[in-house]
C-alpha cells in the first residue's frame, strides 16, 4: 500500500497549494479516524491481530479526504470515516472483502446525508484559503449542469469556467484532490512504473467517457460539453486512477477490467447528462463495484490451450 | 527476440556458478540407487546381495513402456537391498553398492574422442535409449524412448531442444552447454534421425549469451539445427512455454507436445543420448550444480547416480552453519530435503542451500484481490479462485476451472503481496482432482 500513498502525494500537495491548511485539517481528520476505527473494531469487535500496519485504512482515509470540499466540517469528515472503514469494510470481514470501496461508499453517505456542506465548494485562493470561512463557488461541472437547465448554451457558458489550462493545473473549484489532473497523472505514471495497477481500467474509464462525450457533442455542440472538459473537470482522473482500480473491488482479469472501465465510464455520462447530480463518477463506481463478483464468474481469461494453434 | 506472451516472474537470477568449470566428484564411498527415478513404473531388482557389480551393468530392469533401466554407477559388491527415502521424502526400494575401485562394463567407449557419425538406425537409437536408461534431465524424468516413439496416427515435424534453464542458481545445463557443447549437437542429431524430422530448433535464454554463441557457432555444421536467444523470463522451460515462445504453437489443454507435431528433449537429456548412442554408455552420471550463497566453493560436477548429496556439500565447502533449507532442485519449484543422505537421481540438476534468513515464508495475509497472481500465471489460470476452491473442498468447480492445467511453477505464491500459500493449495486441490477423475474411469 506504500506505493499507492506514494502516488497520492502530489495530489495531497496540489489540494494543500490551492486550498490551504483546510486540506490539511480534512485530510488528517480522515486518516487518523479511519486508521482508529480500523484498529478499535479489530481490536474490540473482531478480537483479532490489528493489521492497521498494512496501511489500508490511510489510503481509504486519503481517498476519503480527496472526495470532500476542503471546508467539509471535522464531524462530517468523522462521520464519513465511520461509514467507511466500520459500515464499508469490517462488516463483510475486513480488508480483502468488502464488495463496495470504502472510501466511495463514505463519500456517497456524506453527499446524500448533508448535501449542502458536501456541495459548498471553497474558490482555491492558495494557502491562504479560509477553512471555516472561504469564498466559494460552483464547480465547472455545476455551472453547465444549472446552465443548461436555465436554457443557456454551451458557447455562452464556456466563458463562466476556467480554461483547458487552468482545469488541468486544478485552479478551480471541486473536491480537494480531484481538481489537479496533472498531479494525479504523475500518480498515474508512477503507480504503472512501480506495476501496482495496468492500464486497463484507468484507460478505459477515460476512453470510454472520451467516446461517449464526442458523440454527444458531435451531436449538438450547443447543449453538451466536449470531450476535454468531462475528462478534466469533477472526479473522473480521481475515480479512473485510484478508485475504480482498488484491488479488492475490481475485476480480476483484463478482458472483464475493460468491460467493467467502460461501464464506469458510460455511466458517469449518463448521469452527469441526464441526473439529477452533475457528477456522477463515485455512483458509477459503486453500481460496476456490484457487478465485479458476477464478472470474476462468467467473464474468464483465455485459458492457455483453449484454442489449438498447430504447426 | 522471443518469449511466450501471458504470465511469467522474473526472479533474482543469482547463478552464482555460472563460470565454474564442471569437475569430476571424487568417488563416494558407498551409493544408494533407487529403483525410480523416472516417470512412470518402478524397475525391478535384477541383482541381490553380495553379488558384484560394475558401472554402467544394469540392476534393475525396466517394467512395461513407460519405465526406464536403471544401471550401477559404481564399480564394487552389493551390500544390500534397503529402502530409503529419496528427493521427495518419501522411502523407496534402493540398491546400495560399497565401492570398490573403478571398473566400467567393458563395451563402453571411455576415450574422449568424439565420435561423429551416427551408425545406428533410427529404431537403433531409441531401443539404445532404453537399454541405457535415459530419462529427461531436466527435472520431469519422462523416459526419453517413450517421447521418441511416436504414437500411430500422429506425426512429428519439429525437435526443440530444452537449454533455458530459467530457474534461479542453476548452472548445470548451461556449463554442459559450454563445455560439451559439440557432444550435445550430436546427440541432439541422434534424436533428429529416430524422429524422422529435418528441423530442430534450441532455444537459450538470453542471460546465457557465452552458450548461445558457442552453441551458434558449433551448429552452422549441423544442417536444419538453429539456435534461439530467448528473453528471459521464468517458467520459460516448462515444455509448453518453451514451445509457445518457440514456434507460437500451443499444446492444447490435457495434452501432450506430440498433438501439435513437436517433441521436446533437455541438452541434457541430449547430452546422455550422444553418450549412449556414440559411446555406449548408460547413464548413470550426470551434471548437479551445487550452489547456496554461504557456501564456499559452489561449483557444477559429475556425479554418479546414488551418491549422497552430503559428498558433494563437503566437495562445495562443507555444510554452511546458518543453512535452513536444502532444495533439491531450482528454488522456485525444487524441493526441500530431509536430510543429507538422499541419494543423486537421474532428475537432480541441482542443490541449493539456503540460509535460515531466506528459508523462512512470510506470513500469509488476506488476499486483497490484487489479480497479480492471473497476471504471472503462464497458462492463464486464477490461481486465487484455484486457491480458494480448494480450501473449501470445492474440487468439481476446481475442475471446471482447469486445475489440472497448472504445471505448479509457483509464478503465483512468488508473486504474491499477501504471502499466501497459493500452490500448496493448487497442488492439494490438483492432486484431489486427479485421483476423483480416475475413480470416474474406474466406474
Amino acid at each position: 500500500m506504500t506505493g499507492v500513498i506514494v502516488a497520492l502525494l502530489p495530489a495531497l500537495f496540489t489540494s494543500i497549494f490551492y486550498f490551504g491548511y483546510g486540506a490539511v485539517i480534512v485530510t488528517a481528520t480522515a486518516v487518523i479516524s479511519c486508521v482508529l476505527f480500523e484498529y478499535l473494531i479489530q481490536r474490540f469487535i473482531f478480537k483479532k491481530p490489528v493489521t492497521i500496519t498494512d496501511g489500508s485504512a490511510i489510503v481509504t482515509g486519503l481517498l476519503l479526504a480527496f472526495n470532500v470540499p476542503s471546508n467539509l466540517p471535522i464531524y462530517i469528515v468523522i462521520i464519513g470515516s465511520f461509514v467507511s472503514i466500520a459500515i464499508a469494510k469490517m462488516t463483510f470481514g475486513g480488508l480483502g472483502n468488502n464488495p463496495f470501496n470504502p472510501a466511495l461508499v463514505g463519500r456517497v453517505f456524506m453527499l446524500i446525508s448533508f448535501p449542502v456542506q458536501m456541495t459548498t465548494w471553497p474558490v482555491p485562493a492558495g494557502l491562504s484559503t479560509s477553512y471555516t470561512d472561504a469564498v466559494t463557488g460552483a464547480t465547472p461541472l455545476a455551472i453547465i449542469k444549472e446552465g443548461l437547465k436555465n436554457g443557456e448554451s454551451i458557447s455562452q457558458l464556456v466563458t463562466q469556467i476556467p480554461a483547458p489550462s487552468q482545469m488541468f493545473l486544478g485552479n478551480m473549484g471541486g473536491s480537494m484532490g480531484e481538481v489537479a489532473a496533472i498531479a494525479l497523472l504523475i500518480g498515474f505514471i508512477w503507480l504503472l512504473v512501480r506495476k501496482i495497477i495496468t492500464w486497463h481500467i484507468p484507460v478505459s474509464v477515460v476512453g470510454s467517457i472520451a467516446v461517449f462525450t464526442t458523440i454527444l457533442w458531435l451531436v449538438n455542440p450547443e447543449k453538451n460539453a466536449g470531450p476535454l472538459f468531462h475528462i478534466l473537470a469533477g472526479g473522473v482522473l480521481l475515480g479512473a486512477i485510484f478508485m475504480a482500480t482498488d484491488y479488492v473491488t475490481s475485476p480480476m482479469n483484463h478482458i472483464a477490467m475493460v468491460i467493467y472501465g467502460c461501464g464506469i465510464g458510460i455511466l458517469t455520462v449518463i448521469i452527469r447528462e441526464w441526473g439529477a447530480y452533475p457528477e456522477g463518477v463515485s455512483f458509477a463506481i459503486l453500481i460496476m463495484n456490484a457487478f465485479v463478483p458476477l464478472m470474476n464468474t462468467y467473464i474468464k481469461p483465455k485459458r492457455f490451450g483453449e484454442e489449438v494453434k498447430n504447426g | 527476440m522471443k518469449t511466450f506472451p501471458e504470465g511469467g516472474v522474473h526472479p533474482h537470477e543469482n547463478k552464482l556458478t555460472a563460470g565454474s568449470e564442471i569437475k569430476y566428484l571424487s568417488l563416494p564411498s558407498g551409493v544408494a540407487i533407487p529403483v525410480s527415478q523416472h516417470i512412470g513404473t518402478p524397475a525391478s531388482v535384477v541383482v541381490s546381495k553380495d553379488d558384484k557389480v560394475k558401472a554402467g551393468q544394469v540392476i534393475a530392469e525396466s517394467k512395461g513402456f513407460v519405465s526406464s533401466n536403471i544401471h550401477s554407477s559404481v564399480s564394487g559388491k552389493v551390500t544390500k537391498i534397503d529402502t530409503i527415502a529419496d528427493t521427495t521424502g518419501y522411502k523407496q526400494t534402493a540398491v546400495f553398492i560399497e565401492v570398490e575401485g573403478d571398473e566400467w562394463i567393458e563395451t563402453i567407449d571411455r576415450s574422449n574422442k568424439i565420435i561423429a557419425e551416427i551408425k545406428l538406425s533410427s529404431e537403433e537409437i531409441i531401443k539404445k535409449c532404453l537399454e541405457s536408461g535415459i530419462v529427461g534431465l531436466g527435472g520431469a524424468t519422462f523416459p526419453s524412448h517413450v517421447k521418441l516413439t511416436i504414437p500411430y496416427g500422429k506425426r512429428c515435424n519439429l525437435l526443440i531442444i530444452n537449454g533455458v534453464e530459467c530457474e534461479p542458481y542453476l548452472t548445470s545445463d548451461h556449463r554442459l552447454m559450454m563445455e560439451r557443447g559439440e557432444e550435445i549437437l550430436i546427440g541432439v542429431s541422434c534424436l533428429m534421425k529416430a524422429l524422422r524430422v529435418d528441423k530442430a530448433m534450441i532455444g537459450i535464454e538470453s542471460n546465457k549469451p557465452d552458450a548461445v554463441a558457442h552453441l551458434t557457432n558449433l551448429a552452422q555444421a549441423f544442417p536444419g539445427l538453429e539456435v534461439f536467444a530467448l528473453k528471459v523470463k521464468y517458467p520459460q522451460g516448462a515444455e509448453k512455454q518453451l514451445i509457445k515462445a518457440l514456434t507460437d504453437r500451443e499444446v492444447p489443454s490435457g495434452r501432450l507436445p506430440i498433438d501439435i507435431n513437436t517433441v521436446v528433449h533437455n541438452v541434457g537429456t541430449a547430452f546422455a543420448v550422444y553418450e549412449a548412442v556414440q559411446k555406449n554408455k548408460p547413464l548413470f552420471e550426470r551434471v548437479v550444480t551445487i550452489t547456496g550463497k554461504s557456501l564456499a566453493n559452489p561449483g557444477n560436477y559429475f556425479v554418479r547416480i546414488g551418491t549422497p548429496i552430503k559428498n558433494l556439500i563437503e566437495a562445495a565447502g562443507g555444510l554452511p552453519d546458518d543453512t535452513g533449507k536444502i532444495i533439491s532442485g531450482g528454488p522456485m519449484m525444487g524441493k526441500a530435503l530431509i536430510n543429507t543422505d538422499v541419494p543423486v537421481v537421474k532428475g537432480t540438476s541441482g542443490i541449493i542451500l539456503f540460509p535460515a534468513n531466506e528459508s523462512k515464508r512470510q506470513e500469509s495475509m488476506p488476499c486483497i484481490r490484487c489479480a497479480k497472481c492471473v497476471q504471472a500465471c503462464p497458462m492463464n489460470l486464477e490461481p486465487y479462485l484455484l486457491m480458494t476452491l480448494s480450501e473449501m473442498g470445492l474440487f468439481e468447480k476446481a475442475e471446471k476451472e482447469r486445475i489440472t492445467d497448472c504445471m505448479e511453477c509457483g509464478s503465483c505464491s512468488f508473486i504474491c503481496p499477501a504471502g499466501r500459500s497459493l500452490l500448496d493449495y493448487i497442488r492439494l486441490g490438483k492432486s484431489t482432482v486427479i485421483k476423483m477423475a480416475r475413480e470416474r474411469v474406474v466406474k
